[in-house]
């Protein structure tokens, strides 16, 4: 071809010309997956949501989620009441869990909104079990939880996440050995007051025997994640408290 | 080799030591620190650049006769982010479980520079069969480095293997933790990613004199 590819007009004419190529091709490929990346994300909050309840296909060291085609049916039988909790007013409603905890949280920014505070319960013989979504900082993006406590604010189990931690290092908070350290630690203190549960360095309790002491141990080398954590748990969960009281006076 | 001619064999092997990215180019050093505290991130991470680096060396040789030269820097950038963003995308669809593994990564191939390496010095130049072999090559190099850094910082800093405890158990102090050995947690921090590619650099040329640069 005897194309002059130096001359300015074919370097604006190429350029127009893949940004547009490239652009379509992105935007097809986007929204023609969205539905199936979608559905996939629905599936992934209520197999998050099962986990943090214990509900989980695990063997000795792995995290499993229950399988995808079992997802909705053990969901719909374990997750027996979903409510919606703003200000003073707690309502039913069967799609709580696909509310937007990012935008709750970003909206709530401004003072004079309302945040809306999902809440997953669960009854069943073996007890009651209240699950909170919470979201926070990490280290390079954001860190998400599925916190199931029973009514006095005692963990049950944990689900957490991340966005873009450090892998090897920050990464590990979705690991067993850092979620299945915080099942039976205490929110409140020992006088009954909040005070969540923080990830610590050197708090002398390697194997978390301790359940009463609002701590469990840090992963080495993941400073600012571990500190996000004891973050998320703290400001996020206050804002379950004057649910839990009301459990208490009824 | 039956397969590829002596000089297309070269394409691959050289890249695994006497041309190594890493420690001879000198290229990728910034994601070899950054994701090698464990294998597994490693064995992942070399994998994805050998696809991107494979499809995209192809993708701008294919073009690379009509490249404006002046925004090619620009052009190239397009084509690896282009080729990430798609594969995430397939993958966020279909293989769900698989994409939370790589979305950490994502970020790191499109600005891994031995992928822009490659376009510049080498595909830009030569015909897609020899540019695909060239990428092969210089992920394997690259991947090569990886594993062994991330072996070592997984081994002394956590004790570990792909998660599988092989030094024993720290906290019920089993196996070699038994006579008092402790983890180096320094291990699991960067710097220490880059004393070990020094490490290697230096076995290395005093293996092959060839590769020291005169002063």
């Amino acid at each position: 071809m005897a194309v002059n590819t130096d001359k300015n007009s074919y370097t604006i004419i190429f350029a127009i010309i893949m940004v547009v190529v490239v652009g379509s091709i992105l935007a097809f490929a986007a929204e023609g997956l969205k539905g199936n990346i979608n559905e996939n994300k629905r599936v992934e909050k209520q197999q998050n949501i099962l986990y943090a309840l214990g509900i989980n296909e695990n063997d000795e060291s792995s995290v499993t989620f229950v399988s995808k085609s079992n997802v909705a049916e053990s969901f719909s039988k374990n997750v027996t009441k979903q409510l919606v909790i703003q200000g003073a007013d707690v309502a039913e409603d069967n799609e709580a869990y696909l509310i937007d905890v990012k935008k709750e949280k970003a909206s709530a920014k401004d003072p004079s909104y309302n945040r809306r505070l999902p809440l997953f319960i669960s009854e069943s013989e073996s007890g009651t079990y209240y699950v909170a979504p919470i979201r926070g900082k990490g280290l390079w993006d954001a860190i998400w939880a599925y916190v199931a406590l029973d009514k006095d604010m005692v963990i049950k189990g944990v689900f957490f996440d991340h966005k873009g931690e450090t892998p090897g290092l920050g990464a590990n908070i979705n690991k067993r050995f850092f979620m299945d350290d915080f099942t039976g630690e205490h929110l409140n203190n020992s006088s009954g007051s909040f005070t969540g549960v923080v990830v610590s360095k050197g708090n002398g309790d390697p194997k978390n025997d301790n359940k009463l002491d609002n701590k469990v141990d840090a992963i080495a080398g993941s400073t600012i994640t571990g500190n996000g954590v004891t973050a998320m748990i703290k400001d996020e969960l206050k804002l379950y408290i004057p649910y839990f009281k009301t459990l208490k006076n009824n | 080799m039956g397969l590829l001619s002596k000089k297309d064999a070269k394409l691959i092997m050289d890249p695994l030591l006497d041309d190594n990215p890493i420690t001879i180019q000198v290229l990728g050093i910034c994601s070899a620190l950054a994701i090698t505290a464990e294998l597994e991130a490693s064995i992942v991470m070399a994998i994805s650049v050998m696809f991107v680096l494979g499809v995209g060396n192809v993708v701008i040789s294919l073009m690379r006769n009509v490249i404006p030269s002046k925004i090619r820097i620009i052009v190239q950038l397009v084509v690896v982010a282009t080729l990430v963003i798609i594969v995430d995308l397939v993958l966020k669809a279909f293989a769900y479980e698989l994409s939370k593994t790589l979305s950490v990564f994502v970020g790191l191939i499109i600005t891994n520079c031995i992928i822009m390496g490659r376009f510049e010095a080498f595909a830009l130049a030569n015909k897609p069969w020899r540019s695909f072999l060239d990428g092969i090559g210089n992920s394997f190099g690259y991947g090569l480095i990886l594993i062994l850094v991330g072996f070592f910082r997984e081994l002394l800093g956590a004790g570990t293997l792909l998660g599988y405890k092989v030094l024993g158990d720290p906290i019920e102090l089993t196996g070699v933790y038994a006579f008092g050995y402790e983890n180096n947690g320094f291990m699991l921090l960067s710097p220490m990613a880059l004393i070990i590619v020094g490490l290697i650099i230096w076995v290395q040329r005093s293996k092959n004199k060839a590769l020291i640069e005169d002063e």
